[in-house]
């Protein structure tokens, strides 16, 4: 398939990932701040900053916003659209990037999506936003849910397939991290000095993942269990390990090449990631400190994502290119090339 | 519905004169007569957000939102009886195998040139022309494989050629489009009145795309180019390349080497024998044509002259639908088939003509003038309709520049029944039809309809108020 295309696929569903699990994020940061009502500002900074920096760019967030309360960041995160990476954006790019394969795709798919799309830009939408938040954040996470439905039932398990699978499992992968990361950042309160379960019921809830703890788990949510569930179960969707493997399967059945070898970076580093979670363990990394590993997986979810790009978007050494014109600085020259082209 | 209808003394495609109704639109009278205004209107409605959700659209340029736009829709479509169809289709054949003759002799030994039945230097100045490719032999010796003539009827009743576009013509998607429309709204309209199936469109392109490989070993590898997602027509492309199987690409997913055109795969290379080309020539190639051009691929033009890769439509087609060379058309049919056209051109005066200019300077108010290269309806003068202003204004570009304009008398194009705003009321039309010439020449029954939706105007083009309709032959 075409590399451009390769890449549209992968980063349109990364990007519709990126947007279901920003809009749980905000989430559960809110719940979590409901107990948590008496910080000051600096407090609130702390809480929100990792949030930021794992999602936007905080320099944006500092030139825009004055101030770093709950409000502000929420918007930043949600319909700024001078953020790349706020949902509303997210959404308007994965558009993009479908516009650009339309003809890969379902019509039954890239109606949902622009269907969603159309609703974002609705007034519908912005005063849903406005008035029932909950509802709003629902309502995305329910049409990324129908998007990866039609997905599964009307696109062949062809290399197409496999890209957005790579794409949505990487995306996927990193934000569980982001959820197990949060309580790093909570302060000490009264009400945590004596265990902090009621925070990562909530970290499970907005990972959709409460019900799949009861059925495998005994008792009150807490560090050890959680990181368990997120961490290493081999059969959770939203599991580190499970999207590791589905990303590792993904890399092979492009290249074609045997797992438990590799032929390219981004399988070696995703063999060694994969054995390194089928082997590991919760005690290991509690011990170690969460949070110092949480950092270590992003950055090689990064890496596997550049060293993919590297092996099936780059062109050959040798051969002569250009680069692609992003939709941010399409010129007056350039828009007017393009208008050239009607008859 | 219609009892309040005036046909206002303009030929109307649906009542003849004395306000009956002609014979080949009784059934969809009987059929639209029977709904009420709402159910109607609530239909109608029902298009625009499919259209919308569909995101059959086009862009608008320079707008920081992305704001696109529907191209708007009218229901009520328009019907061509049997044997008016039998007489374009003659009519339309005989015109772009006469082209081709044109283009390849242009391109070759220019004996219409030669032989004095075409001013030398109106081919020469033309701004299409490319003298680069004289001697270059394209594959099948096919160059316009895809041609969009606009048709028009006047108050005679007559169809009449207005343009042959034969570069990229664009809209064929709506005609595929349209009739999904309108089934969809309308879902038992077509089960008795015998309408012809557009369907095989994308079929018909894509046989001729393959045909025209320049490689015989193994499956053509076609690809149909874009300008890019930021293209106004780029919903038509996508869908064109889906409809046919084929890769749709933009230039800077091919690369040339070796005089090769291959595309980027994540496999590597893979060679492309036939490219349908939706980028203008002044674009394809920024080593041999625009310098700035960001759309194109540099070398193309290498692997096209030594026959490795065919293009749709060729390059240098252009001097064939300059609106000078139109007004040859007719005496280009006689030369090279030895017949008469079977459908007339709308009378043309050019301006570079000493007794022409004479005329058109005397009579501006009466007449529509257009610059020789333009389209999309820009560069024009409507006569009548003009302010002393802007015809004083197309005065002096006239005398400044004889050579780039046209005059002809205004048609007033037919009119059509079409739903306003909750009344039916007369509109004028044209028509398109597209001709594809791959093995043999094809013309998918149907078209796209335009409508120029202002009350009054004569202006069917989309970036100036204009719709389009549904176009259905009957068998």
């Amino acid at each position: 398939m075409l590399s451009r295309v390769a890449n549209s696929l992968y980063w349109m569903v990364r990007l519709i990932e990126r947007a279901d699990n920003l809009s749980r994020i905000i989430e559960v940061n809110g719940q979590l701040l409901l107990d948590h009502e008496r910080l000051d500002s600096e407090r609130l900074r702390a809480f929100w900053k990792p949030i930021i920096l794992s999602t936007g760019d905080e320099a944006l967030f500092s030139e825009q916003y004055s101030e770093a309360g709950s409000a502000e960041v929420i918007r930043f995160l949600t319909e700024d659209r001078k953020n790349p990476n706020s949902i509303v954006s997210c959404i308007a790019q994965a558009r993009e990037n479908a516009r650009m394969v339309r003809d890969q795709l379902s019509e039954e798919l890239w109606e949902e999506l622009n269907s969603l799309y159309l609703f974002i830009n609705s007034s519908e939408g912005e005063q849903l936003l406005q008035n029932d938040p909950p509802r709003y954040y629902e309502t995305i996470r329910r049409a990324t849910f129908t998007f990866h439905g039609i997905a599964a039932a009307s696109i062949s398990r062809s290399e197409a397939w496999e890209f957005m699978d790579l794409g949505r499992h990487l995306e996927r992968a990193d934000k569980t991290t982001r959820f197990l990361d949060i309580t790093s950042f909570l302060p000490e309160t009264e009400e945590t000095a004596g265990g902090r379960g009621f925070q990562w019921t909530a970290i499970l809830r907005s990972c959709g993942a409460l019900g799949a703890f009861r059925t495998g788990h005994r008792g009150e949510p807490c560090a050890s269990n959680v990181v368990d569930l997120l961490m290493f179960s081999p059969d959770f969707p939203r599991s580190v390990r499970y999207c590791a493997d589905r990303i590792d399967r993904s890399l092979h059945r492009i290249s074609g090449h045997p797992r438990g070898a590799y032929c390219n970076d981004a399988e070696r580093v995703s063999g060694r990631l994969l054995s390194e979670l089928s082997y590991g363990s919760t005690e290991e990394i509690l011990e170690a400190g969460l949070h110092a590993y949480l950092d270590g997986l992003q950055s090689r979810f990064n890496e596997i994502g550049e060293e993919a790009f590297r092996a099936y978007v780059l062109l050959p050494d040798g051969v002569e290119t250009r680069p692609p014109i992003p939709a941010a600085s399409v010129s007056a020259v350039v828009a007017w090339q393009m208008a050239q082209q009607q008859q | 519905m219609f009892d309040a209808y005036e046909a206002d003394g303009f030929y109307d495609e649906m009542f003849d004169r004395d306000g009956g109704v002609r014979p080949h639109y009784q059934g969809l009278l009987d059929r639209f007569s029977a709904f009420p205004t709402d159910d109607f209107e609530a239909r109608r409605a029902s298009c625009d957000q499919h259209f919308l959700r569909q995101g059959v659209t086009f862009n608008v340029y320079h707008d920081e939102r992305g704001t696109e736009r529907i191209f708007p829709f009218d229901p009520v479509p328009r019907v061509i009886p049997a044997d008016e169809w039998e007489h374009l289709e003659a009519g339309l054949t005989q015109r772009i195998i006469a082209l081709n003759l044109f283009l390849h002799d242009i391109y070759h030994e220019q004996h219409i040139l030669n032989d004095g039945i075409i001013p030398r230097h109106y081919i020469e100045n033309a701004t299409h022309y490319r003298p680069e490719f004289r001697g270059v032999d394209v594959p099948k010796d096919i160059y316009i494989h895809i041609c969009g003539s606009d048709l028009i009827r006047g108050a005679d009743g007559a169809y009449y050629v207005l343009e042959d576009n034969g570069r990229c013509p664009s809209g064929a998607s709506y005609l595929l489009e349209n009739r999904n429309a309108l089934k969809r709204a309308f879902p038992n309209l077509f089960e008795s009145l015998g309408v012809r199936s557009v369907d095989s469109y994308p079929r018909v392109l894509r046989d001729m795309l393959q045909h025209v490989s320049p490689h015989r070993e193994g499956e053509p590898v076609c690809v149909l180019l874009t300008p890019g997602c930021y293209n106004s027509a780029y919903f038509e492309h996508c869908f064109l390349a889906r409809e046919m199987g084929i890769d749709i690409v933009e230039g800077r997913d091919l690369v040339v080497m070796d005089d090769f055109v291959y595309m980027r795969t994540t496999h590597g290379l893979v060679r492309v024998d036939v490219i349908y080309r939706r980028i203008d020539d002044d674009f394809l190639d920024p080593t041999v044509f625009r310098k700035d051009s960001v759309l194109g691929v540099p070398g193309i033009m290498r692997a096209y002259q030594a026959g490795n890769v065919a293009l749709a439509n060729a390059v240098g087609t252009g001097v064939a639908d300059d609106k000078v060379i139109y007004y040859f058309v007719p005496k280009i049919i006689e030369y090279y088939l030895g017949q008469d056209p079977i459908l007339p051109n709308v009378p043309t005066f050019l301006a570079s003509e000493d007794s022409d200019r004479k005329y058109i300077l005397e009579h501006l108010p009466e007449l529509v003038v257009k610059a020789a290269n333009e389209s999309g309806g820009y560069g024009m003068l409507m006569g009548p309709s003009a302010t002393q202003e802007e015809i004083g204004k197309f005065k002096e570009k006239i005398i400044a520049d004889p050579r780039n304009f046209i005059a002809q008398p205004v048609i007033s194009l037919s009119r059509s029944p079409t739903w306003c705003e909750g009344n039916m009321e007369g509109r004028h039309i044209d028509l398109r039809p597209y001709i594809v010439y791959g093995e043999d020449v094809k013309i998918v029954p149907g078209g796209l309809t335009r409508v120029a939706l202002r009350k009054g105007s004569l202006v069917v083009n989309s970036s100036q108020g204009g719709g389009s309709k549904d176009t259905w032959v009957l068998k």
